[in-house]
């Protein structure tokens, strides 16, 4: 584990930052933001981590903690909780420091405020590894105003008192004072210099990095576990979602959008609408074609007295649709552009990285491997699906909804009602799952829109499970050409990698048809393997459909692709797969980002986070062991499947023991994943996001695909759009949280673990039955 | 007029005959606890119980629920097999997001409540219609049998 001292956490902060972190809300910063820009373009010096986001961080008491008289201790939670446990994570950050009974804390949500707050845009696994040491320093400080609140009371030195559980106490005497009693007193002084602040020691955390609740099977330190913040509520129904934001007044609206982007509104009829009952008014709205950022897609809104009415009256609209306006979005269709992307992948393109002569390492060889592999469009379907409300006071709008991005959502909401914006309030919900679909607020701009229209009323829009499907961010289909060169004793001596994906950069700028930094710089230009020559590509892929994060975005074809490949190179090579990696990876070492011509590093100092082969090892290594890998014979049409990858600066590895029935069906026995994100600060919190990511990536490798006919997804819902069930998850699933190391700086949680799902799952059935998959999803495939 | 009998709150609602009772719940009676995900009975996300029974609130017309008693997550505490469910539920931290949790608890009570000892094949089976997009089921299924444990012994 990292060292938590003094030292790390009060390095390189300035005095000046003290209130806030930098202001950086530039073009400059949003073009790097999105993976534009490198980071190193047009700006003085880079900034890495929480400083180099918008709005960076904040580490003022006073901004986070309030304690009143009664000693109770409000923490504000700033960030998107979705599922990640970041209200309770981040409060125990902030308890622990502070010296709260967890007993006595509350948790109140922050509405969106980047000046006051910092950073919200909750992605990219960022709110711990940006926000853990702002949180400490900010408790430290309300500790100190406590402590300064009792010594002053006393007539005391400071340095003669100390903070105990929810008290502060005179060490040379008898006496104490509880929070609340201080709390007064404390709040009229001023905020303590950084430097005045001293964090507690490891061995005085009651919280943090403890390991509590399910432990691979065995409940862990049971009477002492701090209850989840939501948990209670959750499980009687009271937790607040967006979509259970009640408000006097309210108007339901759903909206049916243009089938294809880009395609307008030619016309209308809703006379049968219109004699629904409780439907008050349908409203054309203005769509948008490419790029479509977070505008709405326009169509036709329906507003009612509820949302069964909204839905009955949008079933009875007869719409007529310029198809023509989508351009050749219309002709999208997504087998042939599947081939496309294949054919295209035969030929060479872009060089984005290149080392050795891999011409010569190809014609040189004893033996060479290619396959292609794909990977389709997929949508996050968070189960609560889009939805918003917002109310228009003709100078002032309110909205609520749950979103990942607060601060996009706001300044949308303003532009759409021409406001300023500081006479927007949007209001935070709990997620029902975001997964990056809520990361673009176009469905709040949309419920704005709606809003102007009935001034002085609260309008909810509520996207239906086939709006949500139909008219997602798509995660970008993806075709994987790679081909190796071996000699004669198996070794790798040549690498090309070719990778075409549609690009999100397509929906905000002219489509650059080509991955961005941030996009090759998740997995691909990072590719760590130790072969002489190595060259890849990327040819042009050109986007027909909204392109968009999906939890661990690029990661997931690339990590499918060059991990499925491994295990054919392995095979090629007459070798166990495990110790053909370790061999790929090489020795232990560190690799600057640079040397893989990635300048992205998910926003961190190349230098803190450097590319760790030693780390990568630990976990195969520990995953392997766990699964008992050397022990191959597990029974009839059964096998092992390795993958490891590394991402958002964390480390997984994954072994899968599946079983693939005649009839196809697949049963996976157990998953083993062996994790480092560094510093685990809720290790319970942290097993069940590695739990989840399994659970989706199966869904990845086996289910889940949109395709497209002529501009639209031919999925409505999970009918068809398959999302795993508990049928598919591992009937056992393992966790193991790997020591990174003193130096190991924290890594992300939420994404990392899901990459290298799938192409376990793949290997496994490969080892299973001998069917190699190298088209997703499996589906029927093994029929 | 329908008349629904609500965690034992009898409703008089102004509604059309055909509203699925999940929109009832929602949008008339204000009892947001039961939840929408797929409106076609694909992910058991508005599961309530009806004379006990796991049911589909968002494809059961008002008036298939009249006359019967209509159970929702925020009263099922008040049921000794669904607070015991609720606790495994808290126990093991079954719930991430939690938007499905409820109906979750819902179709597990109805388990419970026909088969007090469901072996995991039982569980999985009963469970398989409820969609969790997090992914909670290793914790699901743990906390149905924990829940059945706690039963035993109660």
């Amino acid at each position: 584990m990292s060292s938590t001292g003094k030292s790390v956490l009060l390095a390189n902060v300035s005095r000046r930052h003290f209130m806030r972190g930098l202001a950086a809300g530039s073009a400059f910063v949003m073009a790097a933001r999105w993976g534009l820009a490198t980071a190193s373009e047009g700006s003085d010096s880079a900034k890495y981590g929480a400083e180099g986001m918008p709005g960076g961080w904040v580490d003022n008491p006073n901004v986070f903690i309030r304690i009143d008289e009664d000693g109770t201790v409000t923490i504000t939670n700033h960030r998107a909780e979705m599922g990640q446990g970041i209200r309770t994570s981040l409060a125990l950050v902030a308890a622990d420091e502070l010296g709260a009974d967890w007993e006595q804390v509350k948790v109140e949500q922050a509405d969106a405020d980047q000046d006051k707050y910092g950073n919200q845009n909750t992605d990219g696994s960022r709110s711990m590894r940006h926000w853990y040491e702002p949180m400490r320093r900010a408790a430290a400080g309300a500790r100190l105003m406590l402590e300064q609140a009792a010594a002053d009371q006393w007539g005391v030195p400071v340095d003669e008192v100390e903070t105990r559980v929810h008290e502060v106490v005179h060490k040379n005497s008898d006496r104490s004072l509880g929070f609340g009693e201080l709390a007064a007193a404390a709040r009229e002084l001023e905020v303590p210099d950084r430097d005045q602040l001293t964090l507690k020691p490891d061995s005085q955390l009651r919280y943090i990095g403890r390991e509590t609740g399910l432990v691979n099977g065995d409940l862990t330190n049971r009477e002492t576990r701090p209850p989840a913040v939501d948990g209670q509520d959750v499980v009687t129904g009271k937790a607040r979602f967006g979509a259970d934001v009640q408000m006097d007044n309210m108007l339901y609206a759903v909206v049916v959008r243009p089938p294809v982007l880009g395609a307008r509104v030619k016309s209308v009829d809703d006379s049968a609408a219109l004699k629904v009952r409780g439907v008050i008014k349908t409203i054309t709205l203005e769509g948008t074609g490419m790029p479509a950022a977070f505008s709405p897609l326009g169509g036709v809104a329906v507003v009612a007295e509820n949302t069964w009415a909204a839905i009955k009256g949008r079933d009875a609209l007869e719409i007529e649709w310029d198809l023509e306006a989508a351009g050749d979005n219309a002709q999208y269709t997504s087998g042939e552009y599947r081939e496309m992307l294949e054919q295209r992948a035969e030929s060479a393109g872009k060089v984005v990285r290149e080392s050795g002569d891999i011409e010569k390492a190809l014609k040189g060889a004893s033996k060479t491997v290619t396959a292609t592999y794909y990977m389709p469009h997929m949508a996050q379907a968070p189960m609560e699906p889009p939805v918003a409300i917002v109310q228009f006071d003709g100078n002032s709008a309110e909205a609520w909804a749950p979103i990942q991005h607060p601060r996009a959502t706001r300044q949308g909401v303003a532009g759409a009602l021409g406001l300023d914006l500081e006479k927007v309030t949007v209001h935070q919900t709990l997620l029902g799952g975001g997964f990056g679909r809520k990361s673009k607020p176009d469905f709040v701009i949309e419920a704005a829109r709606l809003a102007r229209e009935f001034e002085g009323r609260p309008v909810r829009v509520q996207w239906t499970r086939e709006d949500d499907i139909h008219h997602a961010y798509f995660h970008a289909v993806s075709v994987d050409r790679l081909e190796a060169a071996l000699d004669s004793d198996g070794k790798a001596t040549g690498w090309l990698h070719r990778t075409l994906s549609p690009s999100i950069g397509s929906l905000f700028a002219e489509d650059p048809k080509h991955k961005a930094d941030f996009e090759l710089g998740m997995g691909f230009n990072t590719m760590p393997f130790n072969i002489p020559a190595i060259r890849l590509e990327n040819p042009e892929a050109p986007a027909h459909t909204r392109i968009g994060w999906f939890r661990a975005v690029y990661n997931l074809p690339h990590a499918w692709a060059i991990q499925s490949f491994a295990a054919e190179m392995a095979e090629a090579a007459g070798r166990d797969h495990r110790d053909y990696l370790l061999e790929l990876l090489g020795e232990p070492r560190q690799i600057s980002p640079s040397e893989f011509k990635d300048g992205w590093n998910y926003g961190e100092n190349p230098e803190i986070y450097p590319i760790d082969i030693g780390r990568m090892r630990a976990v195969v290594e520990r995953a392997t062991r766990e699964a008992n890998w050397d022990n191959k014979d597990r029974g009839e049409r059964r096998g092992l499947g390795l993958a490891m990858h590394h991402s958002f600066v964390s480390y997984t590895a994954i072994v899968m023991d599946v079983e693939v029935a005649d009839d196809g069906e697949v049963i996976i026995h157990r998953a083993d994943i062996a994790f480092d994100c560094g510093k685990a600060v809720n290790p319970e919190r942290v097993r069940s996001q590695l739990e989840g990511a399994c659970v989706m990536g199966i869904g990845i490798a086996l289910h889940s695909e949109v395709s497209f006919s002529n501009g639209a997804a031919d999925q409505d819902n999970f009918d068809r759009y398959l999302i795993p069930r508990m049928e598919n998850a591992p009937r056992e699933v393992h966790v193991h949280l790997v020591d990174g190391g003193d130096d190991a700086p924290m890594g992300g949680v939420g994404e990392p673990g899901l990459p290298p799902v799938a192409p376990a799952l793949c290997n496994a059935i490969h080892a299973a039955i001998g069917k190699r998959v190298r088209r997703l999803p499996v589906g029927k495939q093994l029929a | 007029m329908i008349n629904l009998t609500i965690n034992g709150e009898e409703h008089e609602l102004d509604v059309p005959d055909d509203m699925p009772l999940l929109w009832a719940l929602r949008d008339i009676v204000k009892l947001t606890g039961t939840k929408f995900g797929c409106g076609i009975a694909q992910c058991g996300a508005c599961t309530v119980h009806l004379d006990g029974k796991a049911t589909r609130s968002c494809v059961t017309p008002v008036t298939k629920a009249e006359g019967k008693a209509i159970t929702t997550i925020e009263a099922i505490a008040d049921d000794d097999v669904g607070k015991r469910v609720q606790e495994a539920w808290l126990e093991l931290g079954v719930a991430q997001c939690g938007y499905c949790q409820g109906g979750q608890i819902m179709t597990a009570t109805a388990l419970l409540k026909e088969n007090g000892s469901p072996d995991g094949a039982e569980i999985r089976d009963a469970m398989n219609g409820n969609l969790c997009r997090c992914g909670t089921y290793n914790r699901i299924e743990a906390a149905v049998a924990r829940a059945a444990d706690m039963e035993d012994k109660a």
